[in-house]
């Protein structure tokens, strides 16, 4: 789950980070005002969004007057931000962030997320922040600072103070830094987050030291135990398949493609990408409908692929274990009858009762005549991919 | 032979009084798995439908039924206890069916298994382990497989997956195949986990049944490259592997938790170019892997 910066800046401020002072604004009007109420030269509007890629599509700008803070304030609340991260469609933007401008001396990157091979957190950090770290990661990864956190008591004071040395803290501030990190590491931890990142954490030309971006990322399995988290969701910043499948406790990620997937299993789902990608189209979505299919996930599923333009062609692929075949059949026949499939639909059942289930499909050939029978899942592949031409 | 489990494994189910785990509780007792009884707090004293005792603790039933192993389907929020108290109570195997553990509270327990050396997790969120013929600890459907002794064409192979249907496929095309398995292992879909593709190849390799290896990974981690260095050092058997989700964008999680192209790591294509350079066979399409298989070891279908 995702939160916005403005959110974060609240959770790390909470947690004894040194943020600097902001405004959260939901107008032009405001906008000019909270210019005004931070009494800075300059100051930086920012929208409020999930996406990445801010900068680069204008959603970010610095302003010198209450008059550019509004009319900033105009353009992004009254356009959707496009950046690589969001697809044509964009998102829409309804909260901005108006903050002091920073005399930067330096630019730090600060970072927690789940290290898999150690099976625990690490805390990555970098004298060179501001930018992506991937980047970092991948262009000069010696530069890449990373110190594991205890499972049971977490980063201990020795490892922050060694963390900021190597950053080239000195004096009063290499203190102050190992303290930021230990709280960082707190914060990850308390809430349950997957990733915590400060980027960029700056030192001022005045000595102060300030997360001046910040990102939290948390585990959505987490999230029953984090309800004032949970509240912060806002639903605008996803796609609306998206918030639909979820509510139908689907796995959806939507693609580019043109054939849509039905799979139950999220590796199988993700081989049936595949093989629709060896045999020469290309998927247009990930579907899991999970172990126990229902006719209602089914014809949820159904209605979810068949609202992308895009898809030209559907390959359902089930390999009945616990849900058995032949329920799964009379689920697409009820849902074939319900949503209607005006496009090609290939079914490939194998398992549990699979006999049944092809005489289930052989019966309802006649009402459902774009529904057609794989024998194998290189037949199924083959038979969608040829459909749609 | 096999891994892990077998005919003399006393299995209990945490969790047998919920749908999920009486369900399953009952399933794995007709496959013919020695369920010798579960738990449910506040239960203890009661039988479930099959008769089979119930305790409150784990240490309780283990007490009473020498039980070595364990199934849980006990849910998130409590999974992470159910898993150390099986382990507390000397629980040899422990399977973790359960999905959607909070990934900090597995951080938790796999710091408190350093401390039991006996036992072995595997899971959680996945299909769990089945010594076919045997023993079946999980929810996968029993029928697809064969048992080691009944191969029609003589060789049997292990198989270790982070999958669980697409493992379903890949066994249903070795027994259609006459190759029957030794022990079918899902590891599970979390990012951390029990037992991992290293552990189990380091069995499968010891196992004098066990005549092929088959390695099923997806998107997400490194894992796959260091089975792939561990095989190119330790492994003499042939070894397939499949890895699902060459079409996957990246830093989207693709329905696991742990299937996900985050921070350069984790793509398909790295994966696949580290099991080929340390020599292994890597089936282009899930419609291949069994076919890949017979080819290792020299299987003609009549």
């Amino acid at each position: 789950m995702k939160i916005h910066e403005y959110q974060a800046r609240q959770i790390l401020s909470e947690n004894g980070i040194p943020v600097p002072a902001a405004e959260v604004v939901r107008s032009p009007e405001e906008a000019g005002v909270a210019y005004k109420k931070l009494n800075s030269p300059m100051c930086v509007v920012k929208a409020q969004v999930y996406a990445g890629g801010r900068g680069k599509a204008g959603f970010v700008k610095l302003v010198r007057s209450a008059d550019e803070a509004r009319a900033a304030a105009k353009f992004m609340l009254g356009n959707r931000m496009v950046s690589p991260q969001t697809g044509p469609e964009g998102v829409s933007v309804s909260v901005l962030l108006v903050a002091p401008g920073v005399n930067i001396a330096h630019e730090y990157y600060l970072g927690v997320t789940v290290d898999r091979g150690r099976n625990t957190a690490t805390m990555i950090a970098s004298a060179q922040g501001g930018v992506e770290i991937e980047e970092v990661a991948r262009k000069t990864p010696e530069k890449l600072l990373k110190e594991p956190l205890h499972p049971l008591i977490g980063l201990q004071g020795f490892q922050a103070r060694d963390i900021a040395y190597r950053l080239g803290f000195k004096d009063k501030l290499a203190g102050e830094a190992a303290k930021l990190m230990m709280n960082l590491c707190k914060v990850f931890l308390k809430t349950d987050a997957s990733l915590a990142e400060i980027n960029p954490l700056v030192v001022s030309k005045e000595g102060q030291l300030l997360a001046i971006d910040a990102k939290i990322n948390f585990d959505d399995n987490a999230m029953f135990r984090h309800p004032e988290i949970q509240a912060m969701a806002d639903e605008s910043q996803e796609k609306p398949l998206d918030v639909r499948a979820r509510k139908a406790d689907l796995n959806y990620i939507a693609l580019d493609g043109t054939i849509g997937c039905l799979v139950n299993g999220a590796g199988l789902a993700m081989s049936t990408m595949d093989i629709i990608k060896l045999h020469g189209a290309e998927p247009a979505n990930f579907l899991d409908v999970g172990g126990s299919v229902t006719p209602e996930g089914a014809i949820e599923a159904f209605r979810i692929i068949l609202s992308d333009s895009k898809v030209k062609g559907i390959l359902v692929n089930i390999f009945g274990g616990i849900a058995k075949c032949d329920t799964i059949a009379s689920a697409l026949v009820t849902a074939g009858r319900e949503v209607g499939f005006k496009v090609p639909v290939v079914v490939r059942l194998e398992g549990t009762n699979v006999d049944r289930a092809r005489e289930i499909l052989d019966d309802a050939k006649g009402e459902l005549p774009t529904l057609t029978t794989a024998t194998d899942l290189t037949d199924a592949a083959k038979k969608v991919v040829a459909a749609v031409g | 032979m096999s891994i892990l489990v077998n005919k003399r494994t006393k299995v209990i189910c945490q969790g047998i009084t919920g749908s999920a785990g009486a369900f399953h509780t009952k399933q794995c007792l007709d496959y013919g798995t020695r369920m010798v009884g579960g738990t449910t707090p506040g239960k203890g004293g009661q039988k479930d439908p099959n008769g089979l005792p119930i305790f409150d603790t784990v240490r309780q039933a283990v007490h009473a039924t020498s039980a070595t192993a364990s199934m849980i389907f006990v849910p998130p929020p409590f999974a992470a206890d159910a898993i150390m108290e099986a382990a507390d109570a000397g629980i040899r195997v422990i399977v973790a069916i359960t999905e959607g553990i909070p990934v900090l509270d597995m951080v938790k327990v796999k710091a408190y298994l350093r401390d039991k050396p006996k036992s072995v997790l595997i899971g959680p969120n996945c299909p769990g382990i089945i010594t076919p013929g045997e023993c079946k600890i999980g929810i996968m459907p029993g029928y697809i497989h064969i048992p080691a002794k009944q191969s029609k064409a003589g060789k049997k192979v292990g198989i270790i997956s982070r999958s669980g249907t697409l493992t379903y496929e890949a066994v249903w095309q070795c027994s259609s195949r006459g190759i029957a398995q030794t022990t079918c292992v899902g590891i599970g879909g979390d990012p951390v986990k029990g037992l991992n593709f290293i552990d189990l190849l380091d069995l499968f390799n010891r196992d004098n049944d066990t005549d092929a290896i088959i390695l099923i990974g997806e998107i997400g981690g490194s894992d796959e490259e260091n089975a792939a260095h561990f095989i190119n050092q330790y492994v003499k058997k042939p070894v397939v592997a499949f890895i699902a989700g060459r079409t996957a964008p990246p830093g989207r999680r693709m329905g696991h938790a742990g299937a996900i192209i985050s921070g350069g790591e984790g793509s398909a294509q790295s994966k696949i170019a580290a099991l080929r350079d340390a020599g292994i066979t890597v089936a282009d399409s899930p419609a291949n892997i069994g076919q890949s298989v017979a080819n290792a070891l020299g299987v003609t279908i009549s």
